[in-house]
């Protein structure tokens, strides 16, 4: 009888430590929004998730100088993400590289479906988003952070993009991988959604999984993204709840 | 870019500083609201967070071994590093760092060089060989005004708040102890403080506001044992002599009201 209770026993602790931190496969870092903190900008937004600090600015709609992409019909969407010198271990040259090019392209296009960029054309809307500190997923993190601000600054939107990854480590599908998880594990798969729609505006992957590690994996960032939205909302509500009443 | 000032504006910021008065309601010599946190970038061996006013800057500290200049072979390096980025400013544009920004990095630079902060001889681990180089990232993040100062009392806290990994030496060899980091060794805590002249007034801390109207600039550096270690004029009007003894009289008060902040 004893050797059987020992037993279950085991096997629940091996479910809660299924991750180094402790989280349950589809729990979310600790996640902290706040909207509206730059006096300059437009709209902004704070983010904190896990060990990630991501400031997210919009300036726009406003006059757009470079003839060259001007949408005679619409505005456009720019953006830049940045990481700044000491936001990782090693500290990272300051100014664009390949990776930071290419998540600056791909966080336009996640958020330009939710735009109504008709509204505003010749014109520009810029999305700055500054990693402080980055512990994993900060692209994700960054979007999310960029469509709060987007709100903040006023921008007429279909809805409010939110953003997260899953992957799979250490043969398990899990939601929101940390940076330990995301170097050693074996796949990461970023996910953009509107939440009202549920339609997806950012996908990515990399690493391996098979095709249905990857359902489960694509349903829980869906999940995840939907536990995000609802944050989101609280931030934007914190900033403008009273003006409302 | 600069913005473009409504004449209205000008005159009554003018008009209000000539009455000994100012648009957010501070006297002459008055700092706006001063705020300093350290330690608020856990990647960083040594940060800080500084807002005067709206103005909002974080500073990130960065070791790396690398090798002495050949010119100082048993000297360490700071390096310092600024980017207005355009997330703190509508006139601030992405790409390579521009004249103000360049500016900034040297202003605070020499501040920090001359006000001998650090003891470079002490960051030296192997003579002509490898020395701790100590990048200070300077991120602006909100411009509303005055970021040289701020910049200067984010540094200054940044680096009291660094601890680098403990190294020694054995055989040419160098060890590198991750587990025990040491605090970096302070010598003197310079700070500075920028003034600005509009019309024939002279006014502490300007507001961005002020700076837009402002016909000259002037920053001035101080150790705690009140002597100065660095200066820089900035603006198209000059200076009369009195103005900027004037000055120099004001900093030792000024910079005192300031190092009462850091940690």
């Amino acid at each position: 009888m004893k050797t059987d209770r020992e037993v279950i026993i085991i096997i629940l602790n091996n479910n809660n430590n299924l991750r180094a931190d402790g989280r349950d496969f589809n729990e979310l870092r600790p996640l902290k929004i706040e909207a509206g903190i730059l006096e300059k900008a437009d709209g902004s937004a704070y983010l904190e998730i896990g060990g990630n600090k991501i400031l997210a600015a919009v300036y726009g709609p406003r006059e757009l100088h470079v003839r060259r992409i001007m949408r005679p019909d619409m505005a456009v969407i720019r953006c830049r993400y940045n990481m700044a010198p000491f936001s990782v271990g090693e500290r990272k040259r300051p100014g664009p590289d390949r990776r930071s090019v290419e998540i600056s392209k791909i966080t336009a296009d996640a958020l330009r479906p939710a735009i109504f960029l008709e509204k505003f054309p010749r014109s520009t809307i810029d999305v700055f988003i500054e990693v402080l500190e980055a512990e994993g997923g900060t692209r994700c993190a960054g979007i999310t952070a960029a469509s709060v601000a987007l709100a903040d600054a006023g921008i007429p939107m279909k809805d409010l993009i939110a953003s997260c990854a899953a992957g799979k480590a250490e043969g398990n599908v899990i939601l929101d991988l940390s940076e330990e998880e995301d170097k050693e594990g074996e796949a990461d798969l970023p996910v953009a959604i509107m939440p009202r729609s549920g339609n997806i505006t950012l996908l990515q992957m990399d690493g391996h999984m098979t095709p249905e590690e990857f359902e489960n994996a694509l349903d829980l960032a869906i999940e995840g993204c939907q536990k995000i939205s609802a944050v989101q909302k609280e931030a934007i509500k914190n900033r403008y709840g009273e003006e409302n009443e | 870019m600069s913005s473009i000032v409504p004449e209205i504006t000008r005159k009554s910021i003018t008009e209000l500083i000539k009455k000994g008065e100012r648009a957010d309601g501070r006297a002459q010599y008055d700092y706006r609201d001063i705020s300093l946190e350290v330690g608020v970038i856990e990647k960083a061996e040594g940060s800080a967070r500084v807002k005067i006013g709206n103005t909002q800057i974080v500073i990130g500290i960065k070791p790396q071994i690398g090798e002495p200049f050949s010119d100082t072979y048993n000297l360490g390096v700071l390096m310092t590093n600024s980017e207005l980025l355009p997330m703190a400013s509508p006139t601030f544009e992405p790409g390579p760092p521009d004249e103000r920004s360049v500016e900034m990095a040297r202003v605070v630079d020499r501040c920090l060089r001359e006000g001998k902060v650090l003891d470079l001889e002490k960051l030296c681990i192997l003579e002509g060989e490898k020395v701790w180089m100590i990048f200070l990232d300077i991120h602006v993040l909100d411009h509303d005004g005055n970021l040289i100062d701020a910049a200067v009392l984010g540094s200054v806290a940044a680096l009291m708040n660094t601890k680098i990994p403990a190294v020694s030496v054995e055989d040419c060899k160098v060890i590198v102890d991750e587990e025990n980091k040491i605090p970096l060794h302070i010598n003197e805590k310079p700070l500075m403080c920028t003034f600005a002249k509009i019309d024939d007034d002279l006014i502490i801390d300007p507001s961005l506001e002020e700076e837009n109207i402002m016909g000259a600039r002037i920053s001035v550096a101080m150790r705690e044992d009140g002597s100065l270690c660095a200066v820089q004029k900035g603006g198209e009007d000059p200076l009369t002599r009195e103005e900027v003894i004037k000055v120099i009289k004001s900093i030792y008060e000024k910079t005192k009201e300031l190092r009462e902040y850091l940690p």
